[in-house]
């Protein structure tokens, strides 16, 4: 096991982990999946999770609530051809987790599957923390939230209200699968985010900034990841929306600033590469594999494997290894994001992409970490180059419709280009596009690759787990922009 | 586990919360039965059955306020979870408007609302796969170019919970939920696939729509998007179905409660006692409704939940408060405490009034115009009313449904969107918590080509 945790770590041992109360080895594992496969399938897996969040809220001044959770239970699953059996349990007394396999077995039908020997796997280790914030004492947390507030009251006397807060997270999860496979991981998360709330003449406006990722407290000695730097940024956006106008609606340039807008792969092109979705033909990127997807400036990866990010996976919640996936490379499309299930369709190995939120779900394809790579173009070029357009600098979030490749993502700080500068900050406003059509009008791509800062969810049937995106300052040489004003 | 044992479990850890130093406390503790089933193309996808079990709590020492919650319910994680809470008691500060509800307000007696149908918890995982097989059989059946599928699911839950305060509140009571969705793909020119879908959703088995109704519902959703194109940017009249209109409802849910007003997160701050729509709006959060979706005899403070007209022929008359948000705006909570452990205020089932229009007439009394059946994105900021997404449905010609629409985005701040409604159809269906019958706003600015 290549995570380990030494006994300062105790209280965040899951009750299934090795010497606790409920330990699950791979004897017992195996003893579960065999009688999840009694009554025949192709394959089963079991996974054991225990969740600690916690958070603490600021809002007018003072840390006003601090909260703990716990979530604990095991899933086992049994697939027979595309047909899967599921069944969970919070109690994990052992007739309750002979029950949970039983309840899964009865997807199948014909004779026992033989369970392999189950040996336990090595896995790379990409978020080691020195401390998991999690156990760091809660006043230096509180302490944090104190000074996001006087900083940002202090940055600008317009800043009415500020609020505040800090969510952490340690999960560890426990694989073990029919094949033999048993695999372990820990996984540590933070949080961190401001928003404050701007007044003048009438007029209101709020601006937020956050980040974190699969670290510990260390991430606030990052530059520029202070907590007074989130509350200056916060106001600072606040600020500049004050006197934001209405955005123009139409087909028009749109310069998407680098980092955040990665938004826009993890729509346009993501979502529809997960396998799942191809497997079944109801993505518009069904059946493109090879064709030309996007401009030749394009290469797009999903990298799991990155050191930290909020995406990152040393193991998918099958247990296969988080890897770096080549979706589009050159404009043309390469190959889709894969869980197990899609993986044995397409006869591929799996990409480490079959992910779930929680115990309580069966895992899907889902991204990690979804990056449009670097171009040639100065980012001072682009914007130079814009006649009259739309500059995107922030983002509420996005939405794609699968099967037709339309996509929406909202900006919450927007400027409007002329003659190559940037000038009125812009009102709230959506893009919409469709994706290979978005991406095939990409005609100049920054030198600037950024990661955006850990902060994105993504959700898909219902299921939330933690993503990260990146790109370079991006031209797209049309694009529908959903403004209010006509014309102007 | 039942409601007895929920009961004990409650008193159980309220108990111990005091004993070990909180001064107040409250403790909510859930049980329940979920199944799900997908299947796609006449083929089981996926059955999911399982028991859950929950408790959280709220813990005051003084006005320092903490929560916390575990669905690990032995002897250590009940422990863990009485003492997490105590001890984050002292990490927060002193809040001066913390506190329980007055014990007077607290409801003593509370209506039976008919929220459990002991059918829905019946209905077995083959039972389960029948029904979702039969609805996305109607649809692929309904019409030759459904020529794929997203697939059927039917879900039901079943379950119960009790809470307890240590400002003397009991109560507790048990619902159902049953539901089927049915989402069939149809292909479209340039290698675009199209697809929508329908649903129904009921506390009462036998209310759900019938399986096939479903499915042929799904099925005409869908192949009517075929050739969907992009429409030129413009301002237009622009028709909300019901499910369309809903989600413009939950944006405006959002600005009503009683922590978005004090936070000062929303555009309706100091606006009670004005007109904030047209008068053809009256809005209601009516908990109290027989099965409704989102009913239910107490709020989340234990005071006895109330019919609330919020927006009374356009004319904003409350917002929604609980016990907190009430203290911090100096107003009376309006029984409408969403969650039992967290602060904050919600709706319960929250909907536009029908009118007297019919869906027809307000189709065909509109020359030319947008109709939007579903939108996308979350392009609504709720402190400015700003408000831009994604849309998808057809172009009305001459009071007909005349070709289909895609990629475009309908844009309005909200003040204005609100005041110019101009038609309210009759079709309330309160399959959901927040509902809508049909609306029409007279004209938006719609971003095309």
């Amino acid at each position: 096991m290549s995570n380990t945790l030494d006994a300062s770590t105790a209280p965040l041992r899951a009750p299934f982990a090795p010497g606790g109360p409920y330990e699950i080895d791979p004897e017992r594992a195996r003893k579960l999946l065999e009688i999840a496969l009694r009554r025949g399938g192709d394959h089963a897996d079991l996974f054991a999770e225990f969740a600690l969040g916690a958070s603490l809220v600021l809002d007018e001044g003072i840390v006003k609530s601090a909260s703990r959770g716990v979530s604990l239970g095991v899933g086992i699953r049994v697939r027979r051809g595309y047909a899967a059996g599921y069944a969970y349990t919070e109690d994990l007394e052992w007739p309750s987790l002979v029950r949970c396999a039983e309840t899964a077995a009865q997807i199948a039908e014909g004779e026992a599957l033989a369970v392999a020997a189950i040996t336990e796997r090595a896995h790379p280790d990409r978020y080691r923390v020195e401390l998991p914030s999690v156990l760091a004492a809660g006043t230096l947390k509180r302490t944090m939230l104190l000074e996001a507030d006087r900083a940002a009251r202090a940055a600008d006397s317009r800043v009415q209200r500020v609020e505040a807060s800090f969510a952490e997270s340690f999960r560890e999860i426990l694989v073990a699968t029919s094949d033999g496979r048993f695999v372990r991981d820990v996984q540590p998360m933070i949080r961190f985010g401001v928003r404050a709330i701007a007044e003048h003449d009438g007029r209101r406006q709020a601006g937020s900034s956050g980040g974190g990722g699969r670290k510990g407290l260390e991430y606030f000695s990052e530059p520029g990841k202070s907590p007074e730097d989130h509350a200056r940024e916060s106001v600072r956006v606040a600020i500049a929306m004050l006197d934001a106008r209405e955005a123009p609606a139409g087909e028009m340039e749109v310069v998407l600033a680098p980092g955040d807008s990665g938004i826009l792969l993890h729509e346009a092109v993501g979502h529809g590469l997960e396998a799942d979705f191809n497997r079944k033909g109801t993505s518009n990127y069904s059946g493109r594999i090879g064709t030309p997807v996007a401009s030749s400036l394009c290469t797009v990866v999903d990298r799991g494997d990155l050191d930290h990010n909020r995406g990152s996976i040393n193991v998918d919640d099958e247990g296969n290894v988080g890897t770096s996936a080549t979706l589009i490379e050159g404009g043309t499309l390469r190959g889709y994001l894969h869980d197990e299930l899609s993986a044995k369709h397409y006869g591929l190995a799996p990409s480490g992409n079959g992910r779930r939120e929680s115990f309580r779900c069966a895992p899907l394809p889902r991204m990690t970490n979804t990056l449009l790579l670097a171009g040639p173009h100065d980012p001072a070029e682009i914007i130079k180059s814009v006649k009259r357009g739309v500059y995107a600098q922030r983002f509420g979030g996005g939405q794609v419709d699968i099967a037709s490749g339309d996509f929406v993502f909202s900006i919450s700080e927007a400027y409007l280009i002329e003659d190559g500068k940037l000038t009125a900050p812009l009102k709230d406003v959506n893009l919409i596009g469709n994706g290979p059509d978005a991406l095939g009008k990409v005609t100049m791509l920054g030198n600037d690759l950024q990661v955006s800062d850990g902060i994105w969810t993504c959700g898909k049937d219902g299921q939330s787990v933690p993503v990260g995106v990146g790109c370079p300052t991006i031209k797209i040489s049309a694009m529908t922009v959903g403004g209010t004003a006509i014309g102007k | 586990m039942n409601q007895e044992k929920l009961s004990t479990l409650v008193e159980d850890v309220l108990s111990r919360l005091l004993k070990g130093g909180a001064t107040d406390a409250k403790v909510v503790a859930r049980a329940g039965q979920d199944l799900s089933v997908r299947v796609r193309m006449d083929e089981t996808e996926l059955v999911e059955e399982a028991g859950t079990q929950s408790i959280s709590v709220r813990a005051f020492k003084g006005q320092r306020i903490a929560t916390s919650s575990t669905n690990d319910l032995t002897a250590v994680g009940l422990a863990r979870l009485v003492s997490d809470a105590l001890e984050l008691c002292d990490l927060s500060q002193e809040d001066p408007s913390a506190g329980l509800p007055d014990p007077a307000e607290l409801a003593k007696s509370y209506p039976d609302l008919a929220l459990y149908d002991a059918a829905c918890g019946s209905v077995t995982a083959a039972e389960a796969v029948a029904r979702a097989r039969r609805a996305e059989k109607a649809a692929r059946e309904a019409d030759a170019r459904i020529t794929n599928s997203e697939g059927a699911s039917f879900g039901r839950t079943t379950g119960g919970f009790v809470m307890a305060t240590s400002g003397g509140f009991r109560g507790g009571y048990h619902g159902s939920y049953a539901s089927l969705s049915v989402s069939p793909v149809a292909a479209d020119e340039g290698g675009k696939n199209r697809t929508s879908g329908y649903w129904s959703a009921r506390r009462v088995l036998a209310k759900l729509e019938d399986e096939e109704a479903v499915g042929r519902e799904a099925a005409r959703r869908t192949v009517a998007l075929l050739g969907a194109r992009k429409v030129p940017t413009q301002e237009a009249p622009v028709v909300f179905d019901p499910d369309a209109a809903r989600s413009l409802l939950g944006s405006f849910a959002g600005c009503i409660t009683g922590d978005a007003i004090y936070r000062r997160s929303s555009f309706l701050i100091d606006k009670l006692g004005q007109s904030v729509a047209s008068d053809l709006v009256t809005i209601v959060d009516d908990p109290l409704i027989v099965s409704g979706p989102g009913s239910k005899p107490f709020d989340g403070d234990g005071l006895a939940a109330r019919r609330n007209v919020v927006v009374d022929k356009g004319v904003l008359q409350t917002y929604l408060l609980d016990t907190y948000s009430a203290r911090k705006l100096g107003m009376k909570s309006t029984g409408s405490a969403a969650s039992a452990t967290g602060t904050g205020a919600g709706v319960s089932n929250f909907f536009l009034a029908p009118g007297t229009a019919s869906h027809d007439e307000i189709v065909r009394s509109t020359k030319q115009g947008l109709y939007v059946t579903s939108m996308m994105g979350f392009g609504f900021n709720a402190v400015t009313g700003d408000f831009s997404r994604g849309a998808l449905g057809y172009w009305i010609e001459n009071g007909e449904l005349a070709f289909p629409v895609s990629e475009i985005t309908i844009s309005l701040n909200f003040q204005e969107l609100l005041a110019r409604i101009d038609a309210v159809g009759d079709d309330l269906d309160l399959k959901s918590g927040v509902a809508s019958p049909t609306i029409r706003v007279g004209r938006m600015t719609i971003a095309g080509s």
